[in-house]
């Protein structure tokens, strides 16, 4: 297990690494560098900028300022928000809870339905209903999130009136029942694509689990169907999805972004958003390298709970 | 059957014959066919449709703003300015497919070269590439495409080099890992003992007989850069108006959904259709190509 920790760990440096040059390179992609929205600013003199590229170390060799901008990254000092100046941790993590809230809820959405529809799939292999939720998986893969996004609203919001149609909180409404009402759309529609890919993972997975052995043991042995599937096929099916909930971390991300833009949700997409379109690069750059982070961590996590649950992965 | 009768026709024969078994068994899957015949007809839509219409797409008539769908002659119906609805679909269709087609054709140019060259060389040069690759995909798409978009300039060729620059690693696994077992096959070996060079065995021996998965990864990534472009063009970064994408269609169609509906679900009927076709396509391939449904 020790060594098992020990390769995964040193595998994530490795990633970090690589991650932190990506972030770099992207950073100083921008014609001129970080240097080009000064460029902008009315009565801006030649001298003038010199002097702020001077004190943004930017006269520096890229060596150099890679290092000083990848150790202010460990440290903590992730730079300040051009519009209030306020740290850009801080910044991030004011939004970060309104993120979380909505994808926990659409992952436990998707894992519940996904599962359901997955192990109906396998047991009842090319029945109708299988067929029907393959071909529903392939569409619902399809849809762009916030086009779906929109034809929720459209439906539940203007048509029946029955939901938001965007918003955490009604004004003056501050209530658990409000925020959970505001929070179904966007739930449901971020949700919509990870029960797809979960339904289609946990059917394969599933078939692969039913056609071995110690299912036929367990068959034989008389055991109810029920308890055959429940105890010892879905335990073990359930097993390669703990590391699907890391590899899915990026595609959740960039769904949140989407699903937070069209229902307004005060999240770290709306930030990301919000930044761009303020040209705030250091909150940009913040939250790109942060997502990034979370999901290296989030892969190096699902890959530990995965080793400690079956112990066949720390024997490889 | 000795060696001397298995002559050069009859290999190519049984080349032949395998090719076929794979197109009848992509043929039988009904979806896919579903798929090639909706691309066709949606490329044969944007390709000569404009012409056919009486519209111009970027005509604006302000007499006509806002007309439902099937008012007169405007199929679709109009947009806040009066443009029929119907002319800049398929022009925008003309723009996404091409965008989303090339950003394919570079990505999967992209992608096959890391993945023959990890898989090939292995060791530290094929696992810094590979981590490479998981180093790219560690960043949400959709974050690292709205940076690039607004940081570059926001023209229909610098979008499809940017959608082609966040897609390349599925193909880049997929080569590598085929590769890798390619490599170890006794008629690489043979080619290397013959004294081939590397550049000669990576294209003539291993890369022509991994064409299979690499089309199947390379129809999928069309179907990927279709919605990637529909999400950055959306949000506002993407394809700049007048120029029409799906994408950029939407752009103002959630402040007129009462209003309108139409302007809104209509662009996103088009890319779901095209998107849908394409990945099943690229599944029945994948059935088709599956050398193992034979035995």
């Amino acid at each position: 297990m020790a060594q098992f920790l020990f390769g995964r760990a040193l595998q994530s440096l490795l990633l970090l690494w690589l991650v932190s040059m990506i972030g770099f390179a992207v950073l100083h992609l921008a014609p001129g560098g970080p240097l080009s929205q000064f460029a902008l600013v009315p009565g801006m003199t030649q001298e003038r900028l010199a002097q702020i590229a001077h004190d943004m170390g930017l006269d520096r060799s890229l060596p150099v300022q890679y290092w000083e901008w990848a150790s202010r990254l460990l440290t903590g000092d992730w730079g300040r928000s051009y519009r209030d100046q306020s740290p850009v941790l801080a910044v991030i993590g004011s939004h970060l809870f309104a993120t979380i809230e909505l994808m926990a809820t659409a992952i436990l959405i998707a894992v519940l339905l996904g599962v359901w529809i997955g192990v109906m799939g396998a047991v009842r292999r090319y029945s109708f209903a299988d067929m029907l939720a393959t071909v529903g998986a392939m569409v619902a893969l399809s849809i762009p999130t916030f086009w779906f996004g929109l034809v929720v609203i459209y439906i539940f919001s203007v048509r029946l009136q029955w939901l938001p149609a965007g918003n955490m909180y009604t004004v003056g409404d501050g209530s658990l029942l409000d925020f959970l009402h505001h929070l179904i759309a966007p739930a449901l529609v971020l949700a919509l694509v990870e029960v797809a890919i979960w339904s289609r993972y946990m059917r394969a997975s599933m078939i692969d689990v039913i056609n071995q052995d110690y299912i036929r043991t367990a068959r034989a042995k008389g055991l109810p169907e029920k308890r055959v599937l429940i105890r010892h096929a879905l335990r073990n099916a359930l097993l390669p999805m703990i590391t699907l909930a890391g590899l899915e971390l990026p595609t959740l991300l960039g769904g949140a972004l989407v699903t937070e833009t069209v229902f307004t949700w005060p999240g770290m997409g709306r930030l990301f958003l919000d930044s761009l379109g303020y040209r705030d690069y250091p909150v940009v750059m913040g939250i790109l390298m942060f997502s990034a982070l979370l999901v290296l961590v989030g892969n190096l996590l699902a890959d530990i709970l995965c080793a400690v649950a079956d112990p066949r992965i720390r024997l490889d | 059957m000795t060696l001397a009768a298995a002559g050069p026709t009859e290999i190519a024969e049984t080349a032949r014959r395998t090719g076929n078994r794979g197109w009848r068994r992509f043929r039988r899957h009904k979806l896919a066919m579903v798929g090639v015949a909706c691309i066709l007809l949606l490329v044969l839509a944007c390709v000569a449709g404009p012409w056919l219409l009486p519209f111009d797409d970027l005509r604006i008539d302000m007499h006509a703003r806002f007309a439902p769908p099937l008012t007169g002659l405007h199929l679709f119906g109009t947009d806040p300015l009066g443009r029929d609805l119907c002319a800049r679909l398929l022009m925008a269709g003309r723009i996404s497919l091409s965008v989303a087609f090339a950003a394919m054709v570079i990505s999967t140019l992209i992608g096959t070269a890391i993945g023959v060259v990890a898989g090939y060389y292995g060791r530290a040069v094929g696992a810094v590439l590979m981590r490479l690759v998981d180093a790219m995909l560690c960043f949400p798409a959709v974050f690292l495409l709205l940076t690039l978009a607004a940081l570059l300039k926001p023209d229909p060729i610098m979008i499809t080099l940017i959608i082609a620059a966040t897609s390349w690693m599925e193909v880049a696994r997929v080569v590598e890992s085929q590769i890798r077992t390619l490599r170890e096959r006794d008629f690489t070996l043979a080619a290397e003992m013959m004294g081939a060079s590397d550049a000669r065995i990576m294209v003539d021996e291993l890369l022509r007989n991994a064409v299979g998965p690499i089309v199947v990864a390379a129809t999928l990534t069309v179907a990927r850069a279709i919605l990637m472009e529909a999400y950055i063009s959306f949000l506002g970064y993407g394809i700049q108006p007048p120029t029409a994408s799906w994408g950029n269609m939407l752009n103002n169609a959630q402040q007129y959904l009462t209003s309108a509906p139409w302007l809104a679900i209509v662009p996103g009927l088009a890319i779901t259709l095209a998107v849908t076709s394409f990945n099943f396509i690229g599944d029945g391939l994948r059935d088709a190509l599956d050398a193992r449904l034979d035995s």
